[in-house]
C-alpha cells in the first residue's frame, strides 16, 4: 500500500485507520465545487440567495428547470448546491417530513425538528457500505409560527445540521463567509431588505473574483412580514434596486482598491 | 365539561361509572391530565377513553422531547382526532380536551363520536350534558374569573348529577394555567346545586 491511508476510500462502510470516511470528505467535495449558495438570518426573518452558473448558452435558466431554492412548506424555504438531482432528494424529503408533521399533530414543524429529521436522513446514507453520501447542501430557512421565530441551518454530506446567524457554502464560501463576519450579524442582526442587497453584493463579488467565470443567474427568496412569514421570492423591484445597489458598491469598492494599490 | 376563564380553563366532571345499572365506581376521575397544562375530559366507554388518553400521553409527551417544547392544546386535540376517527367504527369515545398553552392561552377542544374536531368557546359532554346546555348558554360568560368558572362548573354538574341517572358521585374540577393546575374534589353531600333542589 502507498500510504497508510489509501485504500480505505471505496466505501464510507469503513473508517481510514485516522478515523475518517473519504466518502463523505469527497461528497463535501463536491458541494465546494457548486455554485455558492448564502442565507442570512435578519433580525425581521431570513433571507436565502444562490448564483447559478449558465453552463451553455443554450440553457433557458428561468423556466425553472434549473431550479435551486426551493418551498418545501409555507413556513420552509431550502438553498441547495451540489449535485442537483441529489439536493431534490433532500428537498422531496423536507416537504414529506413537514407534510407529515402538520398531517400528525395539526400544527407546522419546528425548523429546528425539520433540520435534525433531514441530517438524521442523510447520515443514514454515510452508514451503509451500499449506499452513496449525498453530493449536496441544503441550507433551511425556517419560520416557527408557535414560537414567531426564525432559523436558518446548514446541513452538509456528513448530516450534521447546525444552526447559522449567516452561512455561506458551495464554491468560493471562504471568501463569502469572511464578508459575512464582516456584517457581525450574531451581534447586531440587520434587516431583510439589507440582507437582500448583501447577499447580492457577495455573490457578485465572489462571480467578479473567479477567473475563467461563467454568465450566473441570481435566485433570491425570503421569509418576512412582508411575504406573510411564508417563503417567496424577493420581489422583483426589490430585487432590481438592490442589484443596482450591489453593482454600485462593488464598483466603488474596485475604484478605492486601486486607489490603495497607487498609494 | 371545560370552561374557560381569563387565562385559562376549568374542567369539571362527575365520578360515575356503570356497566348497565350497576355503578362499578362511584368515586372514578375522568379527568386525565395529558401533560403539564392539557387536559381530557372522558365520556363513553371507560376502557377506549382510558386506551386514548393513554396514546395521546404518549405521543404529546414524544412531541415535548422532539420539539423541547410544552404542546399546544390544538396539538393534542388533533392527536385525539386522528386515532378516534382512524378507530371510528370501534370506538365510543366522546373526548373534550382543555388546557392552557402559551400560543394561543386558554382553549377548549371537544372531539365527537364521529372523529370530528370543534374549537368552542365551552364545551359540555356525555349524557348529563343536555341537561345544563340552558343553563350554561344563559350563565356562560367570557373574561370569567377563575372562582366564577369553577363556581358555573360544578353548579351545571350538580344539575346534570341530579337529574341524569347515569351521572353522579362526586364533583371534581381542575383549574389550568399558566401557573400550572388546581384540582378540587366536592364530596356528593354538598352538591352546589340550588336555589331548589327537586330531590
Amino acid at each position: 500500500m502507498a500510504s497508510s491511508g489509501s485504500g480505505y476510500d471505496l466505501s464510507s462502510s469503513t473508517f481510514s485507520p485516522d478515523g475518517r470516511i473519504f466518502q463523505v470528505e469527497y461528497a463535501t467535495k463536491a458541494v465546494e465545487n457548486a455554485g455558492p449558495v448564502l442565507g442570512i438570518k435578519c433580525s425581521n426573518g431570513v433571507v436565502l440567495g444562490c448564483a447559478k452558473p449558465i453552463n451553455h448558452k443554450m440553457v433557458v435558466a428561468t423556466t425553472g428547470s434549473y431550479k435551486r431554492i426551493h418551498t418545501c412548506d409555507t413556513h420552509i424555504g431550502c438553498a441547495s448546491t451540489g449535485f442537483l438531482p441529489d439536493a431534490r432528494v433532500l428537498v422531496q424529503r423536507l416537504v414529506e417530513e413537514s407534510a407529515d408533521w402538520q398531517e400528525q399533530y395539526g400544527s407546522k414543524i419546528p425548523p429546528g425538528v425539520l433540520g435534525e429529521r433531514l441530517g438524521t436522513y442523510a447520515h443514514y446514507f454515510t452508514l451503509h457500505g451500499a449506499l452513496r453520501p449525498f453530493g449536496a447542501a441544503a441550507v433551511i430557512a425556517g419560520y416557527d409560527p408557535d414560537t414567531k421565530e426564525c432559523s436558518l441551518q446548514l446541513l452538509e454530506p456528513n448530516g450534521a445540521p447546525y444552526m447559522y446567524y449567516g452561512v455561506a457554502t458551495g464554491k468560493g464560501k471562504q471568501a463569502a463567509k469572511t464578508e459575512l463576519e464582516k456584517l457581525n450579524l450574531h451581534k447586531a442582526p440587520i434587516l431583510a431588505e439589507d440582507a437582500v442587497k448583501q447577499i447580492l453584493r457577495i455573490l457578485y463579488l465572489l462571480h467578479a473574483e473567479q477567473k475563467d467565470a461563467k454568465p450566473i443567474e441570481i435566485e433570491l427568496s425570503w421569509i418576512c412580514e412582508a411575504s406573510g412569514w411564508t417563503h417567496q421570492g424577493v420581489p422583483k423591484d426589490l430585487l432590481k434596486t438592490s442589484q443596482e445597489w450591489a453593482k454600485e458598491q462593488l464598483e466603488q469598492e474596485e475604484e478605492e482598491g486601486n486607489g490603495r494599490r497607487l498609494n | 365539561m371545560a370552561l374557560p376563564f381569563k387565562g385559562g380553563v376549568v374542567v369539571c366532571a362527575d365520578s360515575r361509572t356503570s356497566t348497565g345499572s350497576y355503578v362499578a365506581n362511584r368515586v372514578s376521575d375522568k379527568l386525565v391530565q395529558l401533560s403539564d397544562n392539557i387536559y381530557a375530559c372522558r365520556s363513553g366507554s371507560a376502557a377506549d377513553t382510558q386506551a386514548l388518553t393513554d396514546y395521546v400521553h404518549y405521543y404529546l409527551n414524544s412531541w415535548s422531547l422532539d420539539t423541547g417544547r410544552q404542546p399546544t392544546v390544538k396539538t393534542a386535540a388533533h392527536l385525539m382526532r386522528r386515532l378516534i376517527y382512524n378507530n371510528k367504527d370501534q370506538l365510543q369515545a366522546g373526548v373534550i380536551i382543555a388546557g392552557w398553552d402559551a400560543v394561543h392561552g386558554g382553549s377548549v377542544y371537544t372531539i365527537t363520536l364521529g372523529g370530528s374536531c370543534l374549537e368552542l368557546p365551552f364545551a359540555t359532554g356525555g349524557s348529563g350534558s343536555i341537561f345544563v346546555a340552558g343553563l350554561l348558554d344563559a350563565e356562560f360568560r367570557q373574561e370569567m374569573t377563575q372562582e366564577e368558572a369553577r363556581t358555573l362548573a360544578k353548579k351545571a354538574c350538580a344539575h346534570a348529577m341530579t337529574r341524569d341517572g347515569s351521572s353522579g358521585g362526586v364533583i371534581r374540577t381542575v383549574a389550568i394555567s399558566s401557573e400550572g393546575v388546581d384540582r378540587d374534589y366536592t364530596p356528593g353531600n354538598e352538591l352546589p346545586f340550588g336555589p331548589s333542589a327537586p330531590f
